[in-house]
């Protein structure tokens, strides 16, 4: 239909105007959470620092004098500016902070997602089609566990598998110190910096760092999936339009794959998209567990700190993140799914 | 309450496994809490017995029957006090979110209009959050006021949880409202009040253990991790497993297993446990889910007098 | 036996679904044959195994049923073919209609994806020029404009969806088709355009056709012969005619007083509830609604008999009155109505 590629860019436009008024109430949220915090944000991340004058010259510097309506129309400005503010403990731009570390969890939750997916959809897909049979109650166990299991405890045994099994094995960090300080950082992504420098030693060592941990984030994560896949596609299979395939002689295995599989993605699809928060939190515990240099390890330490600009300033670019991504999702789903696109 | 219990008695199958598994592994945990200073060999944060330190990082033997960590802790006595600790956090959480996220719930979707139009996007955007980052969040917030300890470990995970009993208890408000038997309460002349505690409250209770149990589960996992990460409950207040793991973490690069391993079997057993209880409620109180068991058909001879002359006319 | 011009022929075919408790018997002991380019009508009420058997004749059957007695189709036993084979004969050979054409297109394939993959099923290496031309010139039969041919199910309204997925399985020009209750889910005029497409479609591809419906004008309309079902038993067969003129068994006789018409002056109704498939009545499994009942009718089951007017019946009652069988005194003693409240609670 040669409708149909207007259609698809006014449902994107529907769909990022729905988004506006979403961004807006989480950063209300955000701003109104951590201004609602007892105490003085200053004196708690830098009190007995400094002398009282030079806290105050601090707290005026952040604006944090004002009237608590105007600071929040000024941190709605300044997001719109994507400006998240500079810490208040090293006084280091929030950006700064998202350029330099983002690399490192963009390129763990990618590795992530890849590992999931790649345990996730077979294992998913071979246990709806034997339903009820051992197999399938076994990779639903599976399924559980990994999902039971703390993230950060499989890390662990993880890392004490390979320092018995496979000694010399990278278990922490994203690249030995060499490559971290030969590389230029050009895009801040490390794999992709190396990869640009032509290094080919540099792109296998990071390579090899990314191993464990985006197995262990995979894991929780295929647990997810497993799941989501097993049920559509035994829902899937008992769609109308698969007895209707099977009536035209089509062979099973096209059945199930055509027509069945590609009909169960569908909502596969939107739901991993909003595994987008679990994949959030869970790399924020594999950064910590294997000493990752992404984002999350930034935000437990500012936490640690009690810097309240820096918490602020990460918490709500990790919650544009979800929108952004939920939004990606949809587009996604709308390409796939023809229906959507009315 | 009582057709429940019979509902959930008379279940069989696969469904009554679950369930029975699941409430075999929760009790052993709740008889372990409670009888924690009888059955643990030493304190939570006890590491010397007569002014004598227990060692270091021993091996798992007769005397530390899962070694000792690296604080000089007996593990075993970590873990059955951990048990403690986490089953006191759950069930706080649970019964702080229930109370707080189900008479919103139904108070908005009884009310509707604005109100209920702008805590249905309040809350949606809450649940969109990473939930270990609200946690961090609120953790953030409350160690202030609140301190480290148990009430506020337990209240930082209710905030998460509020989303979600507000969610379904709202959802099924706003559908049993317009059900016919309360279209008839009302035209009768009921009271809202009435209609709210007789009609709505019994209706929409029916979901809350089995989303209970799985948060049970579900805030089991975020304690861990919030300990993990050095933001739960502080050392010094109780034995947590998530600290205890977050302690192991150097040890484990060098390879040693005991510290990291049983806290970890601990937690993963208790969530084990509240899922499968949480599943085996769902697959009871909701029939739908399950799948009916078929017995292969047996088809005797047909008798003499069926059969016929296929001859057509 | 088996003349060359039958195409299916069934003898004793049962299917049973297995439960949780007794099995259904949907079928339960049917015959009939039906013959090259011929069109066999199956009515009865919803519930009474009429989509079983069509699919039965298939081998489309869910998980947990089984099929017993005889079935061939031409020389082919079906109930003894791999599961391979029969796979293979379905779409080329044996072709399904089904009830609610909306949702038996994927609706993440083109029109056109459809045609080509069914087509390339069943004639391998068969050229792209020659999948367009086959599946137009069966869309321009069912009256689908070319344009539409690389569009989305959803596209489509239900009447078109139909016309589409009758395309679909006379694409391939299957020897036999069923079309099961095709026009339930539309409106009355695409049905009437839609059953007059199905009786032409003889005419051009000889292809016979077992068309199960509730609507007994479409039977009057379309079909050469009839069958009556009624729990799991064809209870009546014969020329169409015959049967519409002379219903020889009370349960077609109360059906087609039943049909409302213009010239219908009151409502008629059957009175009860067609039974409980896992548990049959003993006897003739009409008696506890047949308003003719006997005693005899409640102990034994009647036989199927050829009655004079040349239709097939299972009934002691036509066949006392033709004189096909001789009843005694008791034997004949009418039955007393008492199950009525019973079947109207079910």
């Amino acid at each position: 239909m040669s409708s149909s590629s207007g259609s698809l860019a006014r449902y994107i436009a529907v769909r990022l105007l729905l988004v506006i008024p979403m961004i807006w109430v989480l950063l209300t949220i955000v701003f109104f959470l951590l201004r609602v915090a007892p105490g003085d944000p200053v004196s708690a991340a830098v009190g007995g620092k400094l002398s009282e004058e030079a806290l105050d010259t601090r707290r005026a510097a952040l604006g944090l004098d004002r009237p608590l309506i105007v600071q929040y129309l000024d941190y709605l400005g300044d997001v719109v500016r994507l400006d998240f503010g500079a810490t208040i403990s090293d006084n280091r731009p929030v950006l700064d902070i998202i350029r330099d570390q983002g690399g490192a969890t963009l390129t763990l939750t990618i590795g992530a997602f890849l590992f999931a997916l790649l345990i996730g959809l077979p294992l998913g897909r071979l246990a709806g089609r034997r339903r009820d049979t051992a197999l399938d109650a076994g990779i639903r166990v599976f399924g559980v566990v990994s999902y039971a299991a703390p993230i950060f405890w499989v890390g662990i045994m993880l890392v004490i598998l390979v320092v018995k099994l496979f000694p010399g094995w990278p278990t922490y960090d994203i690249a030995s110190v060499t490559t971290k300080f030969t590389t230029e950082p050009r895009t801040h992504i490390l794999l992709v910096d190396t990869i640009l420098a032509g290094d080919g030693a540099a792109v296998q060592d990071v390579l090899k760092h990314h191993v464990l941990p985006c197995f262990a984030l995979g894991l929780l994560l295929s647990g997810v999936i497993i799941r989501l896949v097993r049920v559509n596609v035994i829902q899937a299979m008992q769609g109308d339009y698969v007895e209707a395939a099977r009536a035209r002689g089509i062979p099973e295995r096209q059945v199930v794959r055509r027509h069945a599989f590609r009909n169960a993605l569908v909502p596969v699809i939107t739901v991993i998209g909003l595994q987008v928060a679990l994949t959030l939190s869970g790399a924020i515990l594999t950064e910590r567990t294997f000493n990752w240099p992404g984002l999350g390890t930034e935000l437990v330490q500012y936490v640690t700190a009690r810097d309240y600009v820096a918490v602020q300033g990460l918490v709500t670019f990790f919650a544009l993140v979800v929108v952004i991504v939920s939004l990606l999702v949809d587009v996604l789903n709308a390409l796939v799914d023809p229906r959507v696109r009315y | 309450m009582r057709h429940w219990f019979n509902t959930i008695w008379n279940t069989r199958g696969l469904a009554r496994w679950i369930l029975v598994a699941g409430l075999v592994i929760v009790v052993a945990f709740v008889v372990l809490a409670l009888l924690a200073p009888w059955v643990a060999p030493y304190e939570f944060n006890q590491s010397k017995v007569d002014g004598e330190k227990l060692p270091k990082l021993a091996h798992p033997s007769g005397d530390y029957w899962l070694g000792t960590n690296d604080q000089f802790y007996d593990i075993w006595s970590r873990v059955i006090w951990g048990a403690r600790t986490a089953l006191e956090v759950i069930f706080l959480s649970v019964a702080f979110s229930i109370v707080l996220g189900v008479p919103l719930g139904l108070v908005s979707g009884f009310v509707g209009g604005w109100v209920d139009r702008a805590l249905v996007f309040v809350m949606d955007s809450l649940y969109a959050l990473p939930s270990l980052l609200l946690a961090i969040v609120f953790s953030f917030l409350l160690r202030g006021p609140l301190g480290g300890g148990i009430v506020a470990a337990a209240l930082s995970l209710t905030c998460i949880y509020i989303p979600q009993y507000f969610r379904v208890v709202r959802n099924t408000t706003v559908s049993t409202k317009e059900a016919v038997y309360v279209e008839a309460a009302r035209a009768i002349g009921a009271p809202p009040r009435t209609i709210m505690r007789k009609y709505l409250f019994g209706n929409v209770v029916q979901s809350v253990p089995v989303i209970g149990t799985l948060n049970a589960a579900d805030a089991l996992s975020t304690l861990a991790a919030l300990g993990f990460l050095g933001f739960g409950i502080q050392p010094t207040e109780a034995s947590e497993w998530g600290y205890d793991l977050s302690r192991a973490l150097d040890d484990a690069q060098a390879g040693t297993w005991w510290p990291a391993l049983f806290p970890g079997l601990a937690i993963i057993l208790l969530i084990t446990g509240l899922t499968l209880v949480g599943e085996g409620l769902n697959e009871t109180l909701n029939p739908a889910l399950r799948r009916r068991r078929l017995i292969p058909v047996q088809m005797p001879a047909m008798r003499a007098d069926d059969a016929i002359d296929a001859r057509n006319v | 036996m088996k003349s060359d011009d039958v195409v299916i022929s069934a003898r004793d075919l049962r299917v049973w679904y297995g439960t949780a408790g007794l099995p259904v018997r949907a079928v339960d002991g049917v015959s009939f044959e039906i013959r090259s380019g011929e069109i066999l009508g199956l009515v009865g009420e919803s519930g009474c195994g009429k989509s079983t058997l069509g699919r039965g004749l298939l081998g489309l059957l869910p998980d947990g049923a089984a099929r017993d007695g005889e079935l061939f189709f031409r020389e082919r036993d079906m109930l003894r073919l791999k599961r391979r084979e029969q796979h293979a004969l379905r779409g080329r050979e044996l072709g399904l209609i089904f009830q609610e054409p909306l949702t038996r297109l994927n609706p993440l394939m083109r029109i056109s994806e459809h045609f080509s993959e069914t087509l390339k099923t069943h004639h391998r290496g068969i050229g792209k020029d020659e999948i367009e031309s086959r599946s137009l010139e069966a869309l321009r039969v069912m009256g689908i404009p070319p344009t539409r041919f690389r569009a989305y199910p959803h596209e489509f309204s239900g009447g078109m969806r139909q016309r589409l997925m009758i395309a679909l399985t006379l694409v391939l020009r299957p020897a036999f088709v069923v079309a099961d209750e095709p026009t339930t889910a539309l409106d009355v005029l695409v049905e009437a355009q839609i059953i007059r497409m199905l009786h032409d479609l003889r005419d051009t591809y000889e292809t016979s056709l077992l068309l199960i419906t509730h609507n007994l004008g479409i039977i009057a309309e379309a079909c050469d012969r009839v069958a009556v079902m009624y729990a799991g038993r064809i209870v009546e067969i014969g020329d169409a005619h015959t049967v519409f003129r002379a219903p020889q068994h009370p349960y077609t006789r109360e059906l087609l007083r039943s049909t409302i018409s213009l010239s219908t002056t009151g409502l008629n109704y059957i009175e009860g509830a067609p039974p409980d498939l896992s548990d049959p009545p003993p006897g003739c499994r009409f008696h506890p609604r047949c308003p003719d009942a006997m005693q005899v009718c409640e102990r034994r089951a009647p036989v199927p008999r050829v009655q004079p007017s040349g239709s097939r019946t299972e009934c002691w009652a036509a066949d006392h009155a033709n004189g096909l069988v001789t009843l005694t005194e008791d034997e004949r003693i009418p039955l007393a109505k008492e199950v009525i409240a019973l079947a109207d609670e079910a």
